[in-house]
């Protein structure tokens, strides 16, 4: 205990600088994330066979290969077919964003579907455009099937991001790696990151609870 | 006829393999308030939905003013603002206060200013006697509550033609009267009706013509007097001898 203490003192701004970088990498993925599942729904959901199949695809590969096989692809992959320099941060970002836009699809998608036929059909027969139906009508609802999962969804991707230290992209997993091969001391600086990821994702977790309590009031 | 509403060519609709509709034709003048009886799965409600193209018919045509609506070039939104549709189960909007229900698709869609809006969404519930439910959400409401709100909220578009699809069939028995003294109401105020029900003796009342659907197609039809009185088809009168 007393170790973990010094080690923490001694080396914060290394595991603090590690957590500003998980939670910008986490911040990044979901939101991008969020909007790339959005219109991978859409095109999942749409009237054209094409984009249909193309999404499908999209879905079973992304969640049909594992995360870190994705990132090696994008980390090596990316750059060759970039015309600009990139750094392994954007590459690696960007795979956690593509992954786990193909979960968000997914949720999205279960949570429109679940919204009850009567309602679709109700909004069409009053004439609404399909944009009105989805936004005034369609979404409010599927929003409460979608948020308890996409809260998981979050908190699974806050804790995605810990595979990116395998190359040394700057967050939290990257930090213990730091401090353990400064310090030798690998099970008390692993301890620390525990903490904090524990610590982190509790009050995400918290606060996705309230907030997801907040819009079910309106109902 | 002159003021024909709704003509319907040789209407079919195939879901997969099974054939729900089988060809029906038939014409709606404005004003003329039909009912559709039949037996369950031969095809009334299908029929129905087909007329505002909730279910895009397999083959034939339908007319509405003299326009085909059953075409490619149809603007399919616009036709149904011309429309309104009762469903059996409600289907208000659970997300929206019982005003904003009514005022929603005026609103947004006939860009009618929120205020007259409003003002007119007022009027229609004091019709139906929901003017204290105005700010509720529909959840408090009870099963006719529901459905009294679903049939002002299909008015408050104006719509040419009100279509019923089975209005009372989910209701609680003691709440069917106020929702049927509502649709009786509004078929007398010169509403073009066309309401599939079970409600036989309502449909005695209100018609003015009577069609018999089963195994998809109109097996009979004619005033409520000759269909309730004396029926010609076998299946009619089999059908009829089952339910009163």
């Amino acid at each position: 205990m007393e170790k973990i203490i010094k080690l923490w003192i001694k080396y914060d701004n290394v595991f603090l600088s590690g957590l500003l970088g998980t939670l910008w990498i986490s911040a990044v993925t979901v939101v991008l994330g969020t909007m790339l599942g959005m219109l991978i729904a859409l095109m999942r959901m749409g009237k054209s066979k094409v984009l249909n199949i193309l999404a499908d695809a999209y879905i079973e590969i992304l969640r049909g290969t594992p995360i870190l096989l994705q990132l090696y692809f994008f980390w090596i992959g990316l750059p060759k077919i970039m015309p600009f320099e990139l750094s392994d941060t954007a590459c690696i970002v960007t795979a956690l964003v593509v992954n786990s836009s193909a979960y968000i699809s997914e949720i999205i998608r279960a949570g429109i579907n679940a919204v009850d036929k009567g309602q679709w059909e109700a909004a069409k027969s009053l004439g609404l455009s399909n944009k009105n139906m989805m936004a005034r009508v369609i979404m409010p609802q599927a929003v409460k099937n979608i948020l308890p999962a996409l809260c998981n969804e979050f908190i699974s991707t806050v804790k995605g991001t810990s595979l990116a230290s395998v190359f040394f992209v700057g967050e939290l997993m990257t930090s213990f790696k730091t401090v353990q091969s400064a310090t030798f001391l690998a099970l008390q600086s692993l301890t620390i990151v525990g903490i904090i990821y524990f610590i982190l994702n509790f009050v995400l977790s918290k606060l996705l609870k309230l907030l997801e309590r907040r819009l079910m009031l309106s109902d | 006829m002159t003021n024909e509403i709704l003509r319907v060519e040789g209407l079919k609709k195939n879901f997969g393999k099974l054939e729900v509709l089988k060809g029906i034709s038939t014409s709606i003048s404005k004003g003329e308030v039909v009912s559709v009886i039949g037996p369950s799965g031969g095809g009334k409600s299908t029929f129905l939905r087909c007329l505002n193209l909730l279910e895009e018919p397999t083959e034939g045509r339908i007319f509405f003013k003299g326009e085909e609506i059953t075409g490619k070039k149809i603007d399919v939104c616009k036709y149904r603002q011309q429309m309104g549709m009762v469903f059996q189960n409600f289907n208000v909007f659970p997300n929206m206060t019982v005003l904003e229900n009514i005022t929603l698709a005026p609103v947004l869609e006939k860009k009618i200013p929120k205020e007259q809006a409003r003002d007119e969404a007022m009027a229609l519930l004091a019709r139906v006697g929901l003017t204290d439910k105005a700010d509720e959400y529909p959840r408090k409401l009870s099963g006719g509550q529901k459905q009294r709100l679903s049939i002002v909220r299909a008015l408050a578009m104006q719509p040419e033609v009100m279509l019923f699809d089975e209005p009372t069939s989910a209701l609680d028995p003691e709440m069917v009267k106020e929702v049927l003294n509502v649709i009786s109401d509004l078929t007398k105020s010169g509403m073009t009706t066309v309401i599939v029900t079970h409600e036989m003796g309502f449909a005695r009342n209100i018609s003015d013509r009577v069609l018999f659907i089963s195994d998809g197609v109109i097996k009979e039809e004619g005033s409520p007097e000759s269909i309730f009185t004396c029926p010609r088809d076998p299946s009619t009168i089999r059908f009829l001898s089952m339910v009163l």
